[in-house]
């Protein structure tokens, strides 16, 4: 086996640490990161591009040299050297990757434990969601979430709180509703639905998520969250959006023929702009409330959300007044 | 003269070339020859790799404009989850291990013929069934909600399509088991005197990897498809949580067996690979061992990771990290296969035929596919790119550009001992660089995609990633041509090809020690081991140059005996 003399070794090594250095850094393939937690992703995802970027070029740089290099020549009938292995080399590269996977491995802990993924109890404040959204009943929800013992889970499903802020309640709880084929929002502390989600930026959310029909899967890629919408289950997301936009949220889980098209957005804004916005959402379901007085608001407000995106959608009538939000 | 000249003649005898051709009709009816069924299956599946690719061209050319615009949504779902059920159970699956096992493993460890003929021959003619009933659902409205069929949505979309899916995979998934126990059995007890399970070539060992992954996984998989089944048509819920079951249970029942597939897929290829390698590059195979244990290693950790396909669903966060780590662990024994194969190349004299180009194009892609699946292994970037086109590139690098230029690679190297005669390696070149201009321009840009935003099994997309989209059409085209060259050299090839000798590759594995194509009874004498599958290299000139084989063979019986 033909080793090139060490200074090659040494310098296509340094290039190489190089360029991947600078890849892992420069790749540009994430989108914009717009919450708290993003930026702690897009490290990691650096650093495994860094990696990746160096045993792919160590891999496809032997490929091709040996191309070149050890191509037969013509009229050469004899065997190359009868090199069955190498211990030394052999447990080289059995640890190498076992080194990298190890840092991967504890970088990739350390990474989701802070975004909140570890939090145990994070089935905290289900109550909210499971409160109707009648205007007395939100003073007794916000006094009885604190300590009431959670009814299914005790794990998380979903990203919980951040470390720092385990134990304590979100900010501002938000129950998200996939269903065939638009997202429903509701705000329990004000009774607001609408069907585009609004944040206020630097305040921390929570979803309580779930889903009527089919599984979806709620994504926003800037904030780098998924998590899917199950029916019968409940799942969270946690996190605190730091840069004030409007963002795509996307259905991420096949949930039938217009999956596709089951979108809608994210507003980030400033949390005057989020009183604003809640004050004409108010303000508006108070009137939808006074129209109809015996039906329960909670569907009224949804179907008449739904109309628009329902026709364009082909759904009937029937199935909206199937549509029923815990 | 090196030492394979005269193994060449060795297991020969006087009758070689007696066997050319022959009855074109034994292909089309039930027989138990191993080779036969060999062919039978590697012929069938790849006309549904045909069709299969059909579907994807359809696929791709929706995808080509941002709009759901070339067939109605429904249609769509059907084209994509039909595309994902041929490829897996009808051509990698049935090929890998049916094709290439079959053909391969009686005639690699000296043996007339598999352990149980009869049942190897229902085996297969299970797969034409099989394949004709999924395809005849789009009759009534194929199947629609992805490969994985996940309920609820499975059990309200469609459902004479997605019973007739059910039915179909159970029966696919039966052929696999009973192949599997074949192979094992036949592994185990059939191998020549003398050859001990560290002399069998390493496809062996992927196959006895593979065969037990088969029959602890797949029974699952159909246990989860007639739980399923019950919920569509008696109305039971055991997945269906308007009464009360639970989905989750069926994804990680489904991915119990899934996930071991890919390595049901993949693992027959590790296997070709460490045996075309060699061969083709003059060298023993670096490190026989390491690639052997890695094989099982990769077998029974692949039964321990199932869940990391469900970091974003109901799994909580203890168990995400156990399936991140156990999943990353895998790296180890796959990264010790790619290390070997790159020092088996590494200072050889490689003859870059197409057997030899697909072969180092496998070891390429597919560490781009083991790369990715390293990031996807980590839950906090799984949680951003799971069910997006990151995902979808990821597995087409793995399957496509592992699997099937693994396929392609085994298919130039054993077309003269299948068929006796040679393929057009010019032709075999060109479709080797279609393949692999196609694939990537195909898959390539499908990490971006998926890492911008872009989630997987739509119709329709944000126009911003058209650019992209486009490319990976473009990409698909090629990638249907590419296929063109590759048929009509192997028909041609298999009709009017100059005919092949007994080792036209020099290579040492028994199945090069008969006639090609190899008598029914396998080997015109009984066959003698007398060399390791891998030991390139060693010069005969001085000595071996004026003994007789006569005299070489006593030498080699005493050796033996
Ligand atoms: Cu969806
Ligand atoms: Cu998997």
């Amino acid at each position: 086996m033909k080793i090139p003399s060490n200074i090659t070794t040494l310098i296509a090594g340094i290039v190489l640490t190089l360029v991947s250095l600078w890849y892992g850094q420069n790749h540009n393939l994430l989108p914009e990161a717009v919450s708290e937690e993003a930026p702690l992703v897009d490290g990691l995802f650096n650093m495994m591009m860094t990696v990746a970027t160096g045993l792919f070029l160590i891999v496809q740089c032997v490929l091709i040299y040996s191309l070149f290099k050890f191509r037969k020549r013509p009229n050469d009938p004899t065997d190359g050297p009868p090199i069955h292995g190498n211990v030394p080399l052999e447990i080289l590269w059995t640890a190498i990757p076992a080194v990298i996977i190890l840092i991967v491995g504890i970088y990739s802990f350390e990474v989701y434990n802070s975004m909140g993924g570890l939090d145990p109890m994070a089935a905290h404040g289900t109550m909210a969601h499971h409160s109707k959204m009648s205007g007395a009943a939100i003073a007794a929800t916000l006094t009885d979430e604190t300590d009431s013992p959670t009814t299914n889970n005790q794990l998380a499903l979903g990203v919980g709180a951040s470390p720092e802020e385990q134990g304590q309640n979100p900010d501002l709880n938000i129950n998200v509703t996939g269903l065939q084929f638009a997202w429903i929002f509701n705000y329990p502390d004000s009774g607001v639905t609408a069907g585009e989600l609004h944040v206020p930026v630097g305040r921390e959310v929570k979803l309580n998520i779930s889903a009527n029909d089919v599984i979806h899967a709620f994504w926003v890629p800037q904030f780098r969250l998924k998590q899917d919408a199950i029916p019968g289950r409940e799942t969270q997301l946690r996190f605190t959006p730091k840069i004030p936009g409007t963002y795509p949220v996307i259905c991420a889980e096949l949930c039938g023929s217009y999956h596709g098209a089951m979108k809608t957005q994210v507003i980030v804004e400033t949390p005057e702009e989020f009183d604003t916005w809640m004050q004409s959402q108010i303000a508006a379901n108070q009137e939808n409330l006074n129209q109809a007085v015996a039906v329960n608001p909670a569907n009224m407000s949804n179907s008449e959300f739904l109309t628009p995106y329902a026709q364009e959608m082909g759904i009937n009538s029937d199935t909206l007044q199937q549509l029923h939000i815990h | 003269m090196t030492q394979l000249q005269v193994t060449d003649s060795a297991n020969l005898g006087n009758t070689a070339e007696t066997n050319t051709g022959g009855d074109w009709r034994k292909y089309f009816g039930f027989s138990t020859d191993h080779k036969v069924i060999g062919i039978q299956y590697l012929v069938t599946t790849f006309v549904f790799y045909l069709i299969g690719g059909a579907l994807a061209a359809a696929v791709r050319t929706e995808l080509a404009t941002p709009d759901s615009d070339f067939v109605s949504r429904e249609l769509y779902n059907s084209f994509f989850t039909i595309h994902a059920t041929i490829m897996i159970f009808l051509w990698i699956v049935p090929a890998g291990t049916g094709g290439f096992g079959n053909y391969l493993i009686p005639l690699m460890i000296g043996a007339k013929d598999m352990a149980f003929p009869k049942l190897n021959a229902v085996a297969f003619w299970m797969i034409p069934p099989g394949g004709i009933l999924l395809l005849s659902s789009f009759f009534v409205g194929a199947a629609g909600s992805g490969w994985t069929s996940y309920p609820p949505l499975s059990l309200i979309n469609g459902q004479a399509g997605e019973f007739i899916w059910i039915l179909s995979v159970l029966l696919l998934g039966t052929s696999s088991i009973l192949g599997a126990v074949n192979f094992l059995v036949t592994l185990l007890k059939m191998r020549l005197p003398g050859m001990g399970l560290h002399q069998m070539p390493l496809f062996c060992w992927a196959m006895l990897s593979v065969s037990a992954l088969v029959l602890v996984s797949t029974p699952v998989l159909a246990g989860a498809l007639i739980l399923l089944s019950f919920d569509l048509v008696a109305g039971t819920a055991f997945f269906n949580p308007t009464g009360g079951g639970d989905p989750v249970v069926y994804q990680h029942m489904f991915w119990f067996y899934s996930h071991p597939a890919v390595y049901i897929m993949i693992l027959p290829m590790f296997g070709m690979i460490s045996d075309i390698l060699p061969v083709h590059a003059r060298k023993p195979i670096f490190g026989y061992r390491a690639i052997a244990y890695s094989s099982l290693a990769i077998s029974f950790l692949g039964l321990i990771v199932w869940a990391h396909h469900m970091f974003t669903s109901g799994t909580p966060a203890w168990l995400r990290m156990f399936f991140m780590i156990a999943t990353m662990v895998i790296a180890i024994p796959t990264g010790i296969k790619v290390f070997s194969w790159l020092a088996t190349i590494w200072g050889g004299k490689l003859d870059l035929n197409s057997a030899m180009l697909f072969g180092m194009g496998f070891v390429s892609m597919f560490v781009i596919g083991g790369l990715s699946g390293i990031m996807l292994a980590s839950v906090p970037v799984d949680i951003h790119v799971h069910d997006t086109y990151f995902v979808v590139a990821h597995l087409h690098y793995v399957l496509f550009g592992g699997s099937v230029f693994g396929l392609y690679a085994g298919l130039y190297h054993w077309f003269p001992k299948m068929t006796g005669r040679m393929v057009n390696e010019t032709w075999g070149r060109i479709h080797f660089a279609l393949t692999l201009i196609g694939f990537n321009l195909c898959f390539l840009p499908m990490h971006k995609l998926g890492l911008e935003g872009m989630p997987r099994r739509v119709a329709e997309y944000d126009p911003k990633f058209a650019g992209l989209n486009l490319m990976a059409t473009v990409g698909a085209y090629i990638l249907a041509v590419s296929t063109i060259p590759f048929v009509i050299n192997a028909v041609w090839s298999w009709m009017y090809g100059p005919k092949a000798s007994a080792n036209p590759w020099k290579a040492l594995t028994l199945e090069w020690m008969t006639s090609s194509p190899p008598p029914v009874e396998n080997f015109h004498e009984e066959p003698i081991l007398w060399t390791g599958p891998y030991d390139y290299g060693i010069d005969f000139e001085e000595e071996g140059e004026e003994k007789s084989v006569e005299e070489l063979l006593a030498e080699v019986k005493v050796d033996v005996g």
